[in-house]
């Protein structure tokens, strides 16, 4: 009993710490419509800042001059002020950009503040110093149990956090317009308040909040590199569930997670990342909009949006290019070394994974946040065949589509119930689970020392015969994609997108062509991991974490969403790109992400859409 | 009434917009004077509401001049078209739903021009009866002629010098559009243009001083309200279904 007591207080106290981080999140959602990845690396910079400001300006790990609170407090307005810095320079421009631009290029900002971090503090895990006045523990009244006096001030704290953002929404004229804005931004303009400035408050007010969150966990955990992806993935599980935008939402939400992972630990310890993605899952199934969300408002009537183009067959200078690329691309095999070799088959394998993705994000307009999922499970799937049943590759190859295709199946079956960053997040929200079965279920997928030993079997081993294969699976798949976007069904899936009311008006099922269309990607995706697994003889669950589904979206932003063939050379020119960084700089990360800021700022259309833009200004000229 | 012309308040000079490659509005040369009421008409998607959005900058007009008293607003962002003086009331209404009557004035209070009576609370309130008695109920549970009038009292507090109203009697019961009606006429009196849009000549028989004939994008017609009231002929070719 008394344990469960403590359980229950320890989730309380994390739930204060989760609510600091999910409220300055759903805020900056609710005004900016803005999902900021980077608000995890807001809480991390927090956290380094505050180990700074608190420990550096005194020798020994004794609080320095300022004091601990001091620090604190310093620390979270300096990440007050990085967040306004990060709206004026990069997101201000991307307001009226497609939603998926914006989290891209925070996730950029993610990358950067990654290696920025590494490089200011080093890779060791730091230490922080406790709290004066809140040291050891306290005897709790009635109860008769001993708790940690600093957790129950944060129990305290998120509450009071609450009840100081209500007053700031209820009293100020900042919080009324922060909630008009929240509602209808466009009619706040229209209305004469400058939007800008109001946006760069919140960015503020959001950043505070993160950095105050990440200060405050010195004195309970150590300050390391990996605290901002794990922050920002339970914050978003706690924003949705909560409904963007909704701070009471954000509360019960904080809560209500805070708990699962506290009770989570002492019912199943090995599936708790599990447990919260499916709580996740059932109430978006049951609640579209989260517990407190309001749906939102349909897209303001008059919002100019600059038409999709018409898919056309391409025309025939452009299909003679394309074969003479292919035949290149059968020839450059032979004459390639090993290294290159499998370089080649890496190519091949993202280019189909790109295609793959490309498939739902341009012509079904739906966003996946999660692609990897389908990419690892197809490659789990043909390693733990080969580990486990010691199946030829044949069977692998085979199944492997199967396996991702079902998970489409399962999961495709909820994301197109919902729309927008709800669909995007719940995406998401699989992927981690997929993710993390395949982390913590230790025994039958290693964990995270993965599968060895997952190689083709002995015709396909020679280097040379495994990239013409990897070629021949990729360019295969990609046609099958294509052959899809240009019959009927690419056709309904386009109509969809485009206006989903008349497509139902014409009898087009929407659901069910969304549902086949994203089994089908994940089961290409699937067929791109298996190839990857047997190429590296090997599979990790980073096959199916977060930034491989970033390099799957970059991949097709980088070609050009609004394009056919686009994505295959996105791949190609990602894929060369973060190979070449990776093997000549320790600072890839920075470079990375300086390079998504950039292609998302002055390339928004991609690669082929450029070349597409100047090859029609050159037509019209030629014909003037 | 004629005589020297008062002094344009709105002047809008080939007024071009596009949404994608589809240009909607071909050049829209017309104007709006002090104590006007201008009344936009023309049948559905003819391009009523993309004038007034063009107008207010939330669709970028792609050629053309709007100056309102001299100064050029082609181009600026809606909220600094608004602090020059043009309060806009949509077709919509687009009020902030989970927000009092109360709040939704104040999301619009600016401070008048100086020399001008601004308008209080109180003032609004006096305009509209109906809404001081739901001062603090949420603007979404409000009937739809409560929740027009709380739009325009809205853009009131604003201190606008023209008002552009899309469509503001569409879908409501007579007795409300009556009520509207007054209205309008008491801005007009205080001496504010305004740019209305309307289909039908219900509204805008009663209200109206002048008339612009709307059709896909161009102005076809122009002359006093009175002339279309009276002749039959030109109403049945331009503003019949
Ligand atoms: N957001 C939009 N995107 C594309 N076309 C639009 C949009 N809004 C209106 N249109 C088109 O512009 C034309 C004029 O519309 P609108 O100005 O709303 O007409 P009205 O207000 O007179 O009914 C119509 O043909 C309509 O289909
Ligand atoms: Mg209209």
């Amino acid at each position: 009993m008394d344990a469960l007591i403590l359980q229950a207080l320890n989730g309380l106290a994390s739930a204060s710490s989760l609510f600091l981080v999910a409220s300055g999140l759903t805020v900056i959602f609710g005004v900016s419509r803005i999902v900021n990845f980077a608000h995890g690396s807001l809480y991390m910079l927090g956290a380094y800042l505050g180990w700074t400001l608190v420990t550096r300006f005194a020798g020994g790990g004794a609080p320095g001059p300022l004091g601990f609170w001091g620090g604190v407090l310093l620390a979270a307005l300096a990440v007050g002020l990085i967040g306004v810095a990060i709206e004026v320079l990069l997101l201000r421009r991307l307001y009226r950009a497609p939603e998926l631009f914006p989290l891209l290029a925070t996730f950029g900002v993610v990358l950067i503040v990654q290696d920025l971090a590494l490089w200011a503090w080093g890779p060791q895990d730091l230490l922080g110093p406790r709290a004066p006045g809140l040291h050891g523990a306290v005897e709790l009244p009635l109860l008769g149990l001993r708790f940690p006096r600093y957790e129950l001030f944060l129990i305290a704290l998120g509450p009071v956090v609450l009840g100081l953002l209500w007053l700031l929404f209820r009293r100020t004229r900042f919080g009324l317009l922060i909630r008009a804005a929240t509602e209808d931004r466009e009619m706040v303009g229209a209305l004469g308040v400058d939007q800008r400035a109001l946006f760069t408050g919140v960015f503020f007010l959001g950043a505070v909040l993160a950095g105050l969150a990440g200060a405050l966990q010195l004195p309970r955990e150590s300050v390391n590199l990996h605290m901002d992806l794990a922050v920002i993935v339970e914050a978003f599980v706690v924003v949705v569930v909560g409904g963007l935008g909704s701070l009471g939402g954000a509360f019960l939400a904080a809560l209500l997670i805070g708990e699962l992972h506290a009770f989570g630990i002492l019912v199943f310890p090995r599936i708790t990342l599990v447990l919260v993605f499916l709580v996740m899952a059932v109430v978006l199934v049951l609640r579209p909009h989260g517990l407190a969300g309001a749906a939102p408002a349909a897209v303001p009537p008059g919002a100019p949006g600059a038409a999709e183009p018409v898919i056309r067959p391409a025309p025939l200078a452009l299909r003679r290019f394309a074969l003479a690329v292919f035949a290149l691309a059968c020839a450059l095999p032979s004459v390639l070394g090993d290294y290159a070799l499998s370089v080649f088959a890496d190519f091949a394998v993202f280019v189909l994974f790109a295609m793959s993705l490309h498939l739902l994000m341009g012509p079904g307009g739906m966003a996946s946040f999660g692609h990897a999922a389908y990419f690892g499970i197809g490659a789990y799937a043909a390693a733990l065949l080969a580990h486990h049943l010691a199946a030829p590759m044949a069977a692998g190859i085979a199944l492997a589509p199967l396996a991702a295709g079902l998970a489409g199946l399962a999961f495709g079956w909820f994301c197109v119930r919902l729309s927008g960053v709800y669909a995007a997040m719940l995406t998401l929200a699989f992927a981690q689970i997929a993710w993390s079965v395949a982390f913590q279920w230790v025994e039958v997928t290693g964990g995270d020392n993965g599968i060895l030993g997952v190689w083709p079997d002995a015709w396909a081993r020679d280097r040379r015969v495994f990239a013409w294969l990897a070629l021949a699976l990729s360019a295969g798949g990609t046609l099958l994609l294509l052959r899809a976007i240009h019959a009927p069904f690419g056709y309904a899936l386009r109509a969809l997108r485009d206006s989903a009311p008349r497509a139902a008006a014409i009898g087009i099922p929407a659901l069910t062509v969304r549902w086949l269309a994203f089994a089908f990607a994940a089961g290409l995706a699937g067929l791109a991991g298996a190839l990857f697994a047997y190429g590296k003889g090997s599979v990790f669950p980073t096959l199916l974490a977060i930034p491989r589904s970033v390099d799957a979206l970059l991949m097709v932003l980088l070609g050009g969403v609004r394009t056919v063939t686009g994505p295959i050379w996105g791949a190609l020119a990602y894929a060369g790109l973060s190979e070449q960084l990776v093997r000549a700089t320790d600072h890839w990360r920075l470079l990375l992400g300086l390079a998504i800021v950039a292609l998302v700022l002055f390339f928004p259309e991609g690669l082929a859409g450029a070349a597409r833009r100047w090859w029609e200004a050159r037509e019209s000229d030629g014909r003037r | 009434m004629t005589g020297a012309l008062p002094p344009a308040l709105l002047a809008v000079e080939g007024l071009e917009a596009r949404y994608g490659r589809a240009r909607i509005l071909a050049g829209l040369t017309f104007h709006v004077a002090r104590g006007e009421v201008v009344v936009l008409l023309g049948r559905n998607g003819a391009g009523k509401s993309t004038t007034l959005k063009a107008i207010m900058g939330l669709v970028p007009p792609t050629a053309g001049r709007v100056r309102l008293a001299g100064r050029d607003l082609a181009g600026l962002p809606p909220f600094r078209i608004a602090r020059a003086g043009l309060g806009y009331v949509p077709e919509e209404r687009r009020l902030f739903a989970g927000l009092t009557v109360r709040e939704n004035l104040a999301v619009g209070m600016r401070p008048a021009p100086p020399g001008r009576q601004p308008w209080t609370e109180e003032r609004l309130f006096a305009l509209f009866p109906a809404l001081a008695a739901l001062r603090d109920r949420p603007a979404g549970r409000m009937s739809g002629g409560e929740q027009q009038m709380l739009a325009i009292a809205r853009t009131l507090a604003g201190n606008p010098r023209l008002l552009l109203l899309d469509e503001p009697a569409e879908g409501l019961a007579p007795v409300v559009v009556e009520r509207l009606a007054e209205a309008v006429k008491a801005l007009r009196a205080e001496g504010l243009g305004i740019l209305l849009s309307e289909q039908n000549l219900r509204f805008a028989g009663a209200v109206g001083d002048r008339a612009l004939i709307l059709e896909t994008g161009a102005i076809r017609w122009e002359g006093p309200l009175a002339t279309l009231l009276a002749e039959e002929a030109l109403r049945a070719r331009y503003l019949a279904v």
